[in-house]
């Protein structure tokens, strides 16, 4: 919403500054976006005179000018291209040091053609006014030499434009705003007072509603035998000052109404419409073309105006352009309506059109200034356009819109937390056009004006569909009161300066606070502390993806793909971050960068629902060391990364087993999944799949892992066991198993592990040999075996006989031998 | 002492001071003093001699043993001081080389902002909850008294997916972690305090848009917390989190539809330098308000007898204010140049103790 200065004197009646007024703007809610003086831009022009203008004798399109432009610039000389630079004519003089913001230059004085200039005569596009640039503005006779010319254009008028929330119809007028800066103490709100126009005969047109869910009530008069023509100066510089293009008087008087009053108006040529009803109605499917010179396609849900010949208008959003007016109009009809805020809503996206009528009924426009809002569009056409007025039709009926709330004065500090006092908050009211209707010592109630429709509305309640229909009677119970109340307490505390509330702080349960986080929210942070200190760079991902990129890790349904996502490469809800972060990684080596594995924790999807997954990546080379060649990463890596994690979690690596079955992102032969018992997988990791890396278009081998965050349990929240610590030794032994094809080292470890529980503390892998004398496929795997005594210290042949169980063990359980 | 006493000790002093490492030192330590040395032998020899020249001889041979058992450790520190300078110059390195490099990993500053707010907030008394992305319209709209034609439900705003049933409504992902507020009011029994950190979503990408971004929000249903508490527990925030004791904070009556009364909140900053708390401008950060009855009784609860305020920020948005990080789109790049100049060691700690 923009307005001028100017323009709020014409209602409010003030001294205070434009800061002044800016700043309580932005406390009470109307948010100044932008303010600008056109004058700001058009410091140093003046007006002035050409007293002679003679041919430059070096240049055919030239002229030498003598200019009077005030004082200290009685007699100066300006070579002008212009070919309408005359002697005599009025004009627009620039002085050197001028800054042209048409042309973004500084005049300065100097020589054209060997004549000297000390200055420039200039046109309305040089001043960033206009677009005409045919020759120099041509001013008026009577003009007062080396006026500013700011001045004489009379645009020294700042223009404000505040943006209006949704709430706020009423403000979208320059009464409304002059209401709220009276009521906030700027100022005196001028009375306004429509002169009626007597009708001197029948309206040869009349109103029909056969839609009044749409359009309650709607009224209008034909003025006869107007002459439509451009609107006198004022009425131009307003318009224009707030960035409307004027049209014609008649359409002029409609924009000026909606943006001075708030009443959106619309006017037909009467010599256009076909027979003597306009009908308020449901659109048909049908194609209509609107004023902007569009066509829209309409849905039976639309409101029009139609008359014999077809839809004339788009009710409340934009007239027709068969019907408009033009300069040969002389009969022009008037509309004045109520429209339902929410259709008008609705059909106004639905085509894409924004229009200031559209703007002020989708929010509700005042339901008693529909006939007053007649008359002055009538009293403005009558004085600018002549004509007679015909008497008023109208049809439906104007709704009722009365309502009354009450306000408990204990409750602005209840809820406002700001004591104010009963008499300053029922004073506040008032100004804002609420009236008392009942005071009591301790509350009022007041009726809410006509043009404030968001305050004590009906209450129309989307409660959770599986209350407990007590617990949803009881809360429904006393909404509407409480609500219109609050409605009321936001005008004191929005006009008092919702700044001017005590801050306080929040009452403490206890010194020390319970923990902010659950026990699950404060282990995410633990893994990613740990992957970032592992060497991962966290990142962030969106969560779409390319659906082709989520059909490679996992599943892509329908179900999870966006109805309309902004770009095609954005359509799937990811079921990793791996694709983010395979993508990411393919960014950095393009870009050059390398060096650095990456991990996200994030919300994956499939059909069975949301889950946090932890992903990671690494691939390329270590960084080279002189002794410590670069190498390529490996799934063990990630495999480390991946336990690492576990282990952070309180995951025991012997509570898990790993299986060869990774997804299909992964490489089949080398990946695996981390299980907990026969049914719960932990997570995965491995080499991505060259296959999907191909299709990406990225250069592998890249490794991976995922922890399925939320597979993993909460560990129990156990005291731990008392530790024993043995005083004896611990006794080491290496083995080497012949293992065969089949053979898994995670069994064979977990079998030497197993053979004499309470003695083996550990068994590790430290070696594994391929090649000759071997078999192919077959290993020799070298483990070592920690023995930990707990109550003497181990003799030979104990030592002995717990290695041939061992051997025993392995053999019984993976048909790996001894070698020997 | 007699002559050959004196020659055995300038024979062995010289051989010593002649040995230049730890065998020859040792083969004269042995030659002298060993089971067999030299010194050893006469020693043994004192058996054999009548009782005077056995004391006699016996305390100049005891002398003698005396210092050369001395001379023999001194010069033996000697070339094992020699040996260890030795080695050590051998072993010298260009420690100007650098060592073998390992890549650190950087936390994410969303999520280092994310842990910041947890961290302030826990510290008045609130606890994070979450909730899922993919939302239902009434979690993310109607609930929040939002309506249908509102026009935060178009299409330009909201990303939707098809209904979880056939026929049923759309779902959508949600476009604020309001859902998350919802659904606590819906299962907890007030009185309460959370923030809801979390992604959002909204069609829209350009320069100052991101389709997904992050928000924080927070709700306070409570008896008898009123706009005071409201103001006073965001002032405290904002102060917090900017590390400005004075950091001037600025409240605008404003609109949403599910706070009333709504405010917008501002922080001063200077437009020209970028610094926070400086300068005459004020910079918006923040909605807040008391929460609608209408979201009260939506969800259950009776707007006669509780009440409280709401709040909502963008994560990036105050991330990229705290630390002059220009461009909203970098945060989901994973640049690896942005993320190892605005990432933060793995091992920081956000903690009210350390400062946040």
């Amino acid at each position: 919403m923009k307005f001028t200065l100017s323009w709020l004197r014409d209602h409010l009646d003030f001294t205070a500054s434009l800061d002044e007024i800016l700043a309580k703007l932005n406390g009470i809610g109307l948010e100044v976006e932008s303010v600008h003086n056109p004058a700001d831009s058009l410091k140093g022009f003046r007006v002035a005179k050409i007293l002679e203008a003679h041919r430059h004798p070096d240049a055919d399109r030239l002229q030498v000018c003598v200019v009077a432009a005030g004082g200290g610039f009685e007699k100066v000389q300006v070579v002008c291209g212009a070919p309408n630079a005359r002697a005599g004519l009025h004009v627009i003089f620039a002085p050197p040091g001028t800054h042209i913001p048409g042309s973004d230059i500084t005049i300065k004085a100097g020589k054209i053609r060997g004549q000297e200039s000390n200055g420039m005569l200039c046109s309305y596009r040089e001043l960033a006014l206009g677009e005409e640039a045919d020759g120099i503005a041509e001013l008026a006779e009577n003009v007062v030499l080396g006026q500013a010319f700011a001045e004489y254009a009379k645009v020294d008028d700042p223009v404000i434009e505040i943006s209006i929330t949704p709430n706020r119809g009423d403000a979208l007028s320059v009464r409304g705003i002059a209401r709220d800066l009276a009521a906030a103490g700027i100022g005196r709100l001028r009375p306004w007072l429509v002169e009626t126009v007597e009708g001197t005969f029948p309206s040869p047109v009349s109103w029909r509603i056969d839609y009044p869910e749409a359009c309650p009530y709607v009224a209008g008069r034909l003025v006869r035998g107007v002459r439509n023509g451009p609107s006198p100066d004022w009425l131009r510089r307003r318009l224009e000052a707030i960035g409307l293009k004027p049209i014609s008087a008649l359409v002029d008087v409609t924009n000026y109404l909606t943006h001075d009053l708030g009443r959106p108006l619309h006017v037909f040529d009467a010599a256009k419409i076909a027979g003597g009803t306009l009908t308020l109605a449901r659109a048909a499917r049908e194609s209509f073309t609107a004023l902007d010179g569009r066509d829209h396609v309409l849905g039976t849900d639309d409101l029009v105006i139609v008359d014999h010949a077809g839809v004339q208008s788009l009710a409340g959003i934009m007239g027709g352009a068969a019907t408009g007016v033009s300069e040969e109009t002389t009969d022009v009809f008037l509309e004045a309506a109520l429209f339902d805020p929410v259709r008008i809503a609705l059909t106004g996206r639905r085509l894409g059109i924004h229009s200031d009528a559209r703007q002020r009924f989708e929010r509700g426009v005042d339901p008693a200034l529909v006939l007053p809002g007649l008359e002055a569009a009538t009293r403005l056409i009558l004085d600018l356009c002549g004509g007679v007025a015909s008497e008023i039709v109208q049809a439906g009926e104007p709704p009722g819109w009365q309502r009354d709330a009450w306000l408990r004065f204990g409750r602005i500090a209840g809820l406002g937390g700001v004591e104010i006092a009963p008499d300053d908050a029922v004073r506040t009211l008032e100004h804002l056009g609420f009236e008392v209707l009942d005071r009591e010592e301790t509350r009022a109630r007041f009726a809410v004006p006509s043009w404030r429709n968001d305050i004590a509305m009906t209450v129309t309640l989307d409660q959770a569909p599986h209350l407990d229909p007590e617990r949803a009677q009881t809360a429904a119970a006393e909404v509407h009161a409480i609500e219109a109340e609050c409605d009321l307490i936001e005008e004191v505390l929005r006009l008092h300066g919702v700044d001017a509330v005590p801050p306080v702080m929040l009452p403490r349960a206890a010194m020390v606070p319970a923990a902010t986080v659950a026990p699950g929210q404060a282990r995410n942070g633990l893994v990613r502390r740990l992957c970032a200190a592992r060497g991962l760079m966290e990142t962030v991902g969106f969560s779409f993806v390319a659906h082709e990129d989520a059909a490679l890790f996992g599943t892509a349904t329908d179900g999870l793909r966006l109805l309309n996502p902004i770009a095609s490469d954005l359509d799937q809800l990811r079921p990793s971050p791996l694709p983010n972060l395979v993508r990411a990684w393919q960014r950095n080596v393009a870009r050059g960068l390398e060096g650095a594995g990456l991990f996200e924790i994030g919300p994956s999807f499939s059909p069975t629902g949301q889950t946090l997954i932890l992903a990671g990546l690494r691939g390329g080379l270590t960084p080279r060391f002189p002794g410590v060649p670069a190498r390529e990463a490996t799934l063990w890596d990630a495999k480390a990364d991946l336990d690492a994690a576990l282990a952070a979690l309180g995951v025991p690596g012997e509570a898990v087993s790993v299986t060869a079955d990774a997804a299909g992102h992964y490489h089949p032969g080398r990946s695996g999944q981390v299980r907990q018992g026969p049914k719960i997988v932990l997570g995965a990791f491995g080499e991505l799949h060259p296959a999907v890396l191909r299709e990406m278009g990225a250069d592998g081998p890249l490794v991976a892992f995922e922890l399925f965050l939320d597979a993993v349990a909460l560990p129990k929240n156990r005291r731990r066991a008392a530790l024993a610590l043995s005083p004896f030794q611990p006794v080491r032994r290496d083995f080497a198993f012949l293992a065969g094809p089949e053979v898994e080292v995670g069994a064979v470890l977990r079998a030497a592990r197993g053979a004499e529980r309470g003695l083996i503390g550990e068994a590790r892998l430290f070696d594994v040999y391929e090649g000759t004398p071997l078999e192919p496929g077959f290993r020799s795997l070298g483990v070592e075996i920690v023995l930990q005594p707990a109550h003497a210290s181990l003799t030979d042949a104990e030592i002995e006989t717990v290695c041939a169980k061992v051997v025993a063990a392995v053999e019984k359980a993976t048909g790996a031998r001894l070698r020997r | 002492m007699s002559d050959d006493l004196d020659g055995l000790r300038e024979e062995t002093l010289a051989a010593l001071r002649g040995a230049q490492d730890h065998a020859a030192w040792d083969a004269v330590r042995v030659g002298t003093l060993g089971k067999s040395g030299r010194l050893t032998l006469l020693l043994k020899e004192l058996g054999r001699m009548d009782p005077e020249t056995r004391r006699q001889r016996g305390q100049a041979l005891n002398r003698l043993r005396d210092e050369l058992t001395a001379a023999v450790e001194r010069r033996g520190e000697e070339i094992a001081a020699a040996a260890l300078d030795a080695r050590l110059h051998a072993e010298r390195v260009d420690v100007t080389m650098p060592p073998p490099q390992t890549e650190s990993g950087l936390l994410h500053p969303i999520m280092r902002t994310i842990d910041e707010m947890t961290a302030i907030f826990g510290a008045m008394g609130f606890s994070v909850a979450e909730g899922p992305d993919i939302e239902s319209q009434w979690h993310n709209f109607s609930a929040l008294n939002t309506p249908d034609h509102h026009p935060a439900r178009t299409e330009h705003d909201t990303f939707y997916l098809p209904p979880a049933v056939e026929s049923g409504p759309e779902r959508v992902l949600r476009t604020q972690t309001s859902g998350v507020q919802i659904r606590t009011m819906l299962t907890r029994e007030p009185p309460f305090r959370i923030i809801a950190p979390g992604r959002t979503y909204r069609a829209d990408h350009d320069a100052t848009h991101s389709p997904m971004f992050h928000q924080c929000e927070g709700l306070v249903i409570e008896k008898g917390v009123t706009l005071g508490h409201l103001k006073g527990c965001l002032i405290e925030f904002l102060r917090a989190f900017f590390g400005k004791p004075q950091l001037p904070v600025r409240f605008r009556a404003s609109y949403f539809p599910f706070t009333e009364p709504s405010m917008e909140v501002d922080i001063g900053w200077s437009r020209q330098t970028g610094e926070i708390g400086g300068g005459m401008d004020w910079l918006e950060v923040l909605g807040s308000g008391m929460v609608h009855p209408r979201v009260l009784a939506n969800c259950g609860l009776d707007p006669a007898e509780w009440q409280g305020f709401a709040f909502g920020m963008g994560i990036e948005r105050l991330t990229m204010l705290k630390h002059g990080i220009p461009d909203l789109r970098s945060f989901y790049e994973s640049d690896l140049r942005w993320l190892r100049h605005y990432g933060f060691p793995a091992l920081s700690a956000v903690s009210l103790a350390e400062g946040v």
